[in-house]
């Protein structure tokens, strides 16, 4: 191997765009995830400034969709933040796994690279770091790629969502349920997994008749999440 | 407790769950320079992500209009075959679109 610790771990300003133009064909799909969220935010009835603004900071599609099934006059705050979590748990696994790559960079730059991590740049970074080749300029630069087109497109999105009259009757109230159900169906399935699901799905749905509104989003992550815990996958 | 969202409400609750969401970017990193993640913990983690997308989609499946349950087979089938969520989400959409058609 030619490549010293040094040279892998290293994050000029190079690498950075060197790794944002690598992600920018994948982030052309992102601008139309985007896109859905500004349009189902609109519909749900956030603001135009409010939308890009959760897109901006939070920066996690499938947890802001989630978000939107929680809101209306109110918004109750427990499950809020249960759900945010429980959706966006998966940032914990990706950390955990790079913490190895990450572990020699000045605390600030490791959590300032953190805040832009995401699916498809982790994963690109993660196979970078595999075959020995440098990987932080995608992870980071992927990153800001990413958050650049899922603002962009959110942006879009409310564009073109305030001029639609009755998205009803166009199925787009079906986009982020959809959505949320592509990223189940696309996880990893096994029969542990599925089973895992029915049991969250079942939790969810008695919840949802016998306990207080909006308690199902928890009792169904916890469940299945138990279960999980209970009943591990073998050693592989 | 409830928030708002008229006025200042929606701000908070974005800050809330953007703050929510860092902790999850940062925690996995923190947690490791600690302790490494436990394979129980781990096994908890992964069963949880996606289990609370099934307790968010099954009421909306159970209780929604023939078109909506429609929409979510045409969305699941699509993924399976395809294993592409854009074309697996517009599929769901055009069927719920046809069918309310009707």
């Amino acid at each position: 191997m030619v490549n010293t610790d040094a040279e892998l771990e290293r994050l000029t300003r190079r690498d950075v765009w060197t790794g944002f133009k690598h992600l920018t064909p994948i982030s052309l799909f992102v601008v139309v995830f985007g896109l859905a969220f500004g349009l189902a935010a609109t519909q749900t009835g956030l603001s135009d400034y409010s939308s890009l603004l959760m897109s901006a900071l939070v920066f996690a599609g499938a947890s802001q969709f989630a978000s939107l099934e929680l809101w209306g006059a109110h918004v109750p705050v427990v499950p809020l933040i249960v759900t945010v979590f429980a959706v966006n748990a998966r940032h914990l696994l990706m950390g955990a796994t790079l913490y190895p790559h990450l572990r020699h960079l000045p605390p600030a730059k490791r959590y300032a690279v953190m805040f832009v991590v995401s699916d498809a740049n982790w994963a690109m970074s993660m196979q970078a770091f595999g075959m020995g080749k440098p990987g932080l300029g995608i992870l980071f630069g992927g990153g800001l790629a990413l958050w650049t087109f899922w603002v962009l497109g959110t942006w879009l999105g409310i564009y073109f969502g305030s001029a639609i009259q009755d998205p009803v009757s166009l199925g787009l109230d079906m986009v982020m349920g959809c959505f949320l159900l592509a990223m189940v169906v696309g996880g990893k399935k096994d029969m542990r997994m599925v089973v895992i699901w029915v049991v969250a799905g079942c939790a969810s749905m008695l919840a949802f008749w016998y306990l207080p509104a909006n308690s199902h989003v928890v009792v169904g992550a916890l469940a299945g999440g138990l279960l999980g815990a209970l009943w591990m996958e073998k050693a592989k | 407790m409830t928030l708002d969202t008229a006025g200042s409400g929606t701000l908070v609750i974005i800050l809330i769950m953007a703050v929510v969401t860092l902790l999850t970017r940062w925690g996995g990193v923190f947690a490791m320079s600690l302790v490494p993640i436990s394979r129980r913990t781990e096994q908890f983690i992964s069963a949880m992500s996606g289990s609370v997308l099934v307790a968010l989609l099954t009421p909306m499946a159970v209780n929604g209009d023939n078109g909506a349950r429609l929409a979510f087979l045409a969305t699941a089938v699509t993924m399976l075959l395809l294993k592409k969520p854009l074309p697996a989400i517009a599929a769901g959409i055009i069927a719920a679109a046809l069918f309310r058609q009707l």
